[in-house]
C-alpha cells in the first residue's frame, strides 16, 4: 500500500511542478498578460495570422462582389470546401467543451491548467466554422432568413430540415461556449484588475470583472453555476456534432445515409480537437516557460484521448466499408468503391494513413512524452481529419446514382484562400486572447496546489 | 470611532487559517460576516453555512421555459402559421421538433444559469466597501480575508478587534464604509 500511495502522489505532482505557491502561480500566468514587453514569438505569429486574416477579408470581399461562383462548387458538388471546412472547424471546437465540461463533471483535475485556452479555442473555432455556412448562402446579408420571425413574405423556416436544426445547434453552441468561458474568466479578470498598474487596463478588467471580490458567498454560487453549465454543455457538445452529421445522414445520398454517423462524427470531432489543443499547447508552453503548469502529463493524457478517439474513428471506417458491402445496395457499394479507387483515392488513402495508421505510433510512450513528435503527430491528425470531411462530402456528391450527373470537384484558389484565411482568423483571435487574457485559469490552478487543501494542513 | 465603518477585516496566510477563523467567528455568534479567498474553498462554505442556493431552481425554470418555447414555436409555425403539406404527413410532426426543442432548453438553461449567478451574487457591483481594505487586492492572489461587518448585532469595535486578534491573523484593519 505505501508503494501505491507514493505512486499516486507522484502522479498528482505531475499535474503541476513542485515548488509553486499561490503567489507564484498568479504572477507567472498574469505576467504573460500584464508585461509591457511583447515576446518576438508573439509578434511573429500575430503578424502571420494578421496577414492571413487580410487574405480572408480579400477572399470574402471578392466573394461578395462576384458570388459563390468563384469557388469550385458546381453541380452536383455544391457543398465543396465550404461545408468541409465548417465541419472541420466545428469539430475542433469540441475538444474545448469536452475539457471544460465533461472532464469537470468527471473530476479530472488535470484539466484545470488547459481548460481556459481550450475553451478559447472552441470559441474561435466556432467563429471560423460559422463563416462557411454564412458565406455559402450566397447572399450572407440575408442570413436572418434562417431564423423564424414574423415577416412580410409570409414564409417560415422548415423545421423538419436538419439544416434548420443546424442553425439552432451551432448558434446555441456558440452562445453557451461564450457564457461558459466568460463565467470561468470572472475571478481571473478580478485578479488582473487587482494586479495591473495601468489605469486603462484596470478600468477594462474592472468593468469585465463586474466587481468580483472572491466572497465565500459568491464562490458557493459560482461552484454551483460551473457544475450546472458543465452539465448543460455536456449533452450540448454531443448534440452539436450529431446534428451536423444529420445534415448528411438524413439525405439519401449513398455514402451519407447511415445511422452510425452521429457517434462517428462526435469521435472524429474530439479526435481533431485534441490534436488542435496539442498543436497550440506545445509551442505556447515552450515559449512562455509554462512547462511547470502544462506538464508532460497533460500532453500525454491528451495524446491518449487522441489515440482512443482515433480508434473509434478507425472502427467507423471499417464499419462503413463493411455496412456498404453487407447492405447489398449497389449504390452504397459503388460509393465506397469510388472513394477507395476513384478520383479521390489519393485523398482517401492519405486520410487513412493520417487518421489510422500513423497515430498508432501514439501507443509508444516515448512519442507521447516527446513534445516535438507529439506536435508533428497532432498536425498529421488535423490534416487527416480535414481530408476525412473532404472525402465524405465531395466524393459522395461527385458520384451519386446516375453516371450522367457525375462531375469532379476542383478547388479554386479562392477556396484555398478562404480556408487558409479562416486559419488566419483563428490564429489572430487566439493570439489576441493570449496577449489580453490569462491563457491558463489562475484560480483553478491555485486549487491544484498542495497548500490549497484545508484538511491536510489542519492535521499536519 | 466617529465615522461609521463597514467592518473589521482580518488577513490570513492560508486557507486552513481562514476556515478555522470563520468557524470560530460563527461559534462566537457573529452572523454578518464574509470570507474572501482567491479560489473556492469547500470547507469555508461549510464553516459559514452557505450550502444551499436557489440557482438549480432558477436553471430548471429557465430550461423548462426554453423547452416550451422551442416546442410551441415549432408547433405554432408548422401547424398554424405556415403549414407545409408533404404527401399528407401530419403537420404536427413532433419527432422533427426534438432537436430545436432540446437546443433551446440548453440555451435558456445556460442563459438563466449566468443571469442567476449574477443575480444571486449581486453582480455587477461597481463599488463595494471591502475594496477599501488596504491589502484587499491580495484577496485575488494569495491572501485570505475574514470580514466581520459592523451591521452585526454583536459587533463592537474594540471587542471584535480583540477577538479577531486571538485568531492569529497577519493583521486586522478597519474597513471604511
Amino acid at each position: 500500500m505505501p508503494e501505491n500511495s507514493q505512486a499516486v502522489e507522484e502522479r498528482s505532482r505531475d499535474i503541476i511542478a513542485p515548488g509553486y505557491t499561490f503567489g507564484s502561480v498568479t504572477d507567472q500566468i498574469a505576467a504573460v498578460v500584464l508585461t509591457k514587453r511583447t515576446p518576438i514569438f508573439w509578434m511573429a505569429c500575430f503578424s502571420v495570422a494578421f496577414g492571413l486574416l487580410l487574405l480572408f477579408l480579400w477572399a470574402v470581399a471578392t466573394l461578395l462582389a462576384e458570388g459563390v461562383g468563384i469557388w469550385g462548387i458546381r453541380t452536383p458538388v455544391m457543398w465543396g470546401f465550404a461545408i468541409t471546412n465548417f465541419v472541420w472547424w466545428i469539430g475542433i471546437g469540441h475538444a474545448g467543451t469536452l475539457i471544460s465540461a465533461i472532464l469537470l463533471l468527471l473530476n479530472q483535475k488535470w484539466r484545470n491548467s488547459i481548460n481556459r485556452f481550450a475553451e478559447a479555442m472552441t470559441l474561435f473555432a466556432v467563429a471560423c466554422a460559422g463563416m462557411f455556412p454564412l458565406l455559402h448562402l450566397g447572399r450572407p446579408w440575408l442570413f436572418y432568413w434562417l431564423l423564424p420571425y414574423p415577416n412580410t413574405m409570409g414564409v417560415q423556416p422548415n423545421f423538419r430540415s436538419p439544416l434548420v436544426w443546424d442553425v439552432f445547434a451551432v448558434s446555441t453552441y456558440a452562445t453557451v461556449s461564450l457564457l461558459f468561458w466568460f463565467v470561468g474568466l470572472l475571478p481571473d479578470l478580478a485578479t488582473l484588475r487587482d494586479r495591473t498598474h495601468n489605469r486603462l487596463a484596470r478600468l477594462a478588467y474592472g468593468v469585465l470583472a463586474l466587481g468580483w471580490r472572491g466572497s465565500a458567498r459568491h464562490w458557493s454560487v459560482y461552484e454551483t453555476a460551473s457544475l450546472l453549465l458543465a452539465g448543460l454543455a455536456t449533452p450540448l457538445v454531443l448534440s452539436v456534432h450529431t446534428v451536423v452529421s444529420f445534415d448528411f445522414t438524413i439525405a439519401i445520398l449513398p455514402g451519407w445515409h447511415s445511422t452510425f454517423f452521429p457517434p462517428y462524427f462526435v469521435a472524429g470531432a474530439i479526435y481533431s480537437g485534441f490534436a488542435m489543443v496539442l498543436a497550440l499547447a506545445i509551442p505556447l508552453r515552450a515559449v512562455y516557460g509554462l512547462q511547470g503548469l502544462i506538464t508532460l502529463r497533460h500532453l500525454e493524457n491528451s495524446a491518449k484521448v487522441m489515440l482512443a478517439t482515433g480508434l473509434i474513428v478507425a472502427y467507423a471506417y471499417v464499419l462503413e466499408t463493411f455496412t456498404a458491402w453487407y447492405s447489398g445496395d449497389v449504390y452504397e457499394q459503388a460509393a465506397i468503391w469510388h472513394r477507395m479507387t476513384g478520383p479521390y483515392a489519393v485523398s482517401y488513402w492519405v486520410l487513412i494513413a493520417c487518421n489510422i495508421v500513423l497515430p498508432q505510433a501514439l501507443w509508444i510512450r516515448r512519442i507521447r512524452r516527446n513534445p516535438v513528435t507529439l506536435f508533428i503527430w497532432s498536425l498529421i491528425v488535423l490534416t487527416g481529419m480535414w481530408l476525412e470531411r473532404y472525402v465524405i462530402i465531395v466524393s459522395s456528391l461527385a458520384q451519386d446514382f446516375l453516371n450522367s450527373s457525375w462531375s469532379i470537384f476542383q478547388a479554386t484558389r479562392w477556396d484555398w484562400a478562404t480556408f487558409i484565411g479562416t486559419i488566419g482568423l483563428f490564429l489572430f483571435l487566439f493570439f489576441l486572447f493570449i496577449r489580453l487574457l490569462p491563457m491558463i485559469s489562475i484560480f483553478e490552478v491555485r486549487t491544484l496546489l498542495p497548500q490549497a487543501s484545508v484538511r491536510e494542513e489542519a492535521e499536519g | 470611532m466617529t465615522t461609521p465603518i463597514y467592518g473589521l477585516m482580518a488577513e490570513f496566510d492560508s486557507p486552513a487559517a481562514l476556515v478555522n477563523a470563520a468557524r470560530a467567528a460563527r461559534e462566537k455568534g457573529y452572523r454578518k460576516l464574509d470570507a474572501y479567498s482567491p479560489f473556492p474553498i469547500e470547507d469555508l462554505s461549510d464553516a459559514l453555512h452557505l450550502h444551499k442556493n436557489r440557482l438549480p431552481l432558477i436553471v430548471l425554470a429557465g430550461g423548462i421555459l426554453g423547452l416550451l418555447t422551442g416546442y410551441l414555436m415549432q408547433y405554432y409555425i408548422t401547424v398554424w402559421d405556415f403549414p407545409i403539406n408533404v404527401g399528407g404527413r401530419p403537420l404536427h410532426s413532433w419527432p422533427a421538433y426534438i432537436v430545436i426543442t432540446f437546443e433551446l432548453t440548453i440555451l435558456f438553461g445556460a442563459g438563466s444559469t449566468v443571469l442567476g449567478l449574477l443575480a444571486l451574487c449581486g453582480l455587477p457591483m461597481p463599488y463595494h466597501p471591502v475594496f477599501n481594505a488596504p491589502r484587499f487586492a491580495l484577496a485575488s492572489r494569495n491572501r485570505f480575508f475574514l470580514c466581520i461587518e459592523a451591521a452585526d448585532p454583536l459587533f463592537e469595535s474594540g471587542a471584535t478587534s480583540a477577538f479577531l486578534q486571538t485568531l492569529e491573523p497577519r493583521e486586522v484593519t478597519e474597513v471604511a464604509q
